[in-house]
């Protein structure tokens, strides 16, 4: 399957993620390559198949509903890029 | 060097864990300017604990199996205090707050790691040329790759700078690093280990398990990390065996399954070869061999790389540059997260999540993601029905041995080809070791692949075991490897 220039801008915006115009090229190579090969799977009779999320048959794990301790708060925050007063900071979302 | 060696010389005071430490140190900087496996060193921590351990010998305690002998630990494996790159830009200074669950538990056996080692970024990779931060060359010969993406565990092990290594395997990367570099690497079943702590890339089938230098010593590591987990909510429960009891050297009655469709076309002639002699090696030594048939195996690529890229185009979702991890400031939350993640993320990296976004998409979810689930159904009930006949199943680790260089590089998809004999194991959740199998007429070294059922752990470590004693030659130390005591 080849993807388009448009397809491939598109799924950048939604990965957050920026592809220069002279990247274009050689990124939809990359990706129609893959998809193209991955495609054989058209070939498989999968009627009646249910679909397997992982290999260990565990549903419904819970865990008691108690408070235990957590990471502690200076920690949690140790590696923000930036903080303010307990909290981690970002560019002002709402404008004024 | 193994560690059940050095555990009877530390247990006989032949040596302490000072001394071991500080030589293995030594050997490290003598050989890393070459091989380059480590990111970041722990020596001071290193050499305490080695005191404590002494200490303790001294006063006559017993210890732990793995106490003061020294490892590595690939670095997307949480180490509280310690970096934790996964070889990325976008991590290159994040200090996890807490330790992995595996770490938790080594730190309870008085563990060394002298360092955490080199991969492919976020474990993205069959070579380890992916790392965005330092470029890990094979010990065996330089100009070659080490395999990946756990390619600075394997080169460690290899190269003596860590007598044993923990790597992580999502669709072959203990394996094959380990195939590559003549070392034993296990990728226990799905669940066995506790994945909390280790940074995910694809959490239906990444799994942490041992690097070493024989199969003995990936027992003992194994037996260190095992264990149920409440904070990994695909922990198996119940009790895990010694594994260490599975070493016992005989495969009379033990049948060995040779799935015929991972010896096809594209297998190189010297990993046949050598894959024929361990059969007649096994039929020789009493085990029933029997031809099976696998044939969902030539999907189990698509099916993988599908799911894989899906998994992680959402694990990676988090390094937004708001909470932790690289930064790169802008006016607006879309553009600064935009700017961080491509700045942060390298070529490979941010080629996988744009194809996981993809098959995720509105449209297309269908046709690519749940047939690939689907598919992982067939995968391993075809799994299933081989083990009701066979004990284990015997399979290269990769059609090739380790390649050089740029060979690969600028062509995923043939990147990603060198995974076919791999990620059937991952798909299916199943076990499989590799384990030393003979080398190639350029002197590399070939691995050779045993899978187990589920939980089918010690049928894979007996049938490795005997192998590795009827055929000593093809485990041998690389030529940089030997740690001078």
């Amino acid at each position: 399957m080849k993807i388009s220039h448009e397809e491939i801008q598109k799924i950048a915006l939604l990965s957050r993620l920026h592809i220069p115009d002279e990247k274009l090229a050689e990124t939809e190579k990359a990706l129609s390559d893959i998809l193209t090969y991955v495609e054989q799977l058209e070939e498989l009779d999968l009627t009646d198949v249910q679909p397997m999320a992982h290999a260990v048959p565990l549903y419904n794990v819970y865990r008691e509903d108690k408070v235990v301790p957590s990471l502690d708060h200076e920690l949690a925050l140790s590696n923000a890029p930036e903080e303010d007063n307990g909290y981690f900071k970002v560019p002002r979302v709402v404008q004024e | 060097m193994t560690i059940h060696e050095l555990h009877q010389k530390l247990v006989n005071k032949e040596l302490s864990a000072l001394e071991l430490t500080k030589a293995v140190i030594a050997h490290k900087e003598a050989v890393e300017g070459q091989v380059h496996a480590y990111l970041s060193d722990s020596h001071e921590q290193a050499l305490a604990v080695a005191e404590a351990v002494d200490a303790k010998i001294a006063k006559g305690e017993a210890i732990a199996p793995l106490a003061g002998i020294p490892g590595a630990v690939k670095d997307n494996i949480c180490i509280k205090g310690q970096p934790a790159t996964c070889a990325s830009k976008m991590l290159e200074n994040f200090i996890p707050p807490y330790n992995a669950s595996v770490i938790e538990a080594l730190q309870g056996q008085d563990f060394i790691s002298l360092g955490k080692v080199n991969m492919d970024e976020f474990a993205m990779g069959g070579s380890t040329e992916n790392s965005a931060l330092a470029k890990t060359t094979n010990p065996w010969n330089a100009d070659y790759v080490p395999g990946g993406s756990s390619g600075g565990s394997a080169a460690a092990v290899s190269s003596g700078s860590a007598i044993w290594a923990l790597g992580s395997d999502t669709g072959g990367s203990i394996r094959q690093p380990s195939s590559y570099c003549g070392v034993v690497g296990l990728k226990p079943t799905y669940g066995n280990v506790s994945r909390y702590g280790l940074i995910a890339f694809a959490s239906s089938l990444d799994q942490i398990g041992p690097v070493a230098r024989d199969v003995t010593d990936a027992a003992l590591v194994l037996n260190a990390i095992t264990g149920h987990d409440d904070h990994d909510s695909t922990s198996i429960p119940g009790q895990r065996p010694d594994y260490t009891k599975a070493l016992v050297n005989d495969v009379k009655g033990m049948t060995i399954g040779v799935p015929k469709e991972y010896f096809g076309d594209g297998l190189h002639e010297d990993v046949r070869k050598a894959m024929e002699e361990a059969i007649e090696t096994y039929r020789s030594l009493g085990a029933a061999i029997k031809e099976v048939s696998l044939p969902t195996t030539k999907y189990a690529l698509s099916a993988y790389y599908i799911i894989a890229l899906a998994e992680a185009s959402s694990n990676l979702a988090r390094y937004d540059g708001v909470s932790y991890g690289l930064r790169v400031p802008a006016d607006n939350l879309v553009e600064m997260s935009t700017k961080t993640r491509t700045i942060g993320f390298g070529p490979e990296v941010q080629r996988r999540i744009l194809l996981g976004t993809y098959v995720l998409s509105a449209g297309y979810y269908d046709a690519y993601y749940l047939k690939a689930m689907k598919a992982r159904r067939l995968i391993k009930e075809e799994f299933d029905r081989a083990f009701e006949d066979v004990d284990v199943l015997l399979a290269p680790v990769a059609p090739n041995t380790a390649f050089k260089f740029g060979e690969k590089i600028n062509d995923p998809l043939s990147m990603y080809l060198e995974d076919i004999c791999t990620v059937p194991v991952n798909l299916a959740g199943i076990p499989a070791i590799s384990i030393p199998a003979g080398f190639a007429s350029n002197g590399m070294p070939i691995g050779m692949q045993l899978m187990g059922k589920p939980m089918g752990e010690e049928a894979i470590l007996q049938a490795a075991y005997t192998f590795e004693q009827a055929r000593p030659e093809c485990n041998k130390v690389a030529p940089t490897g030997e740690v001078q005591l």
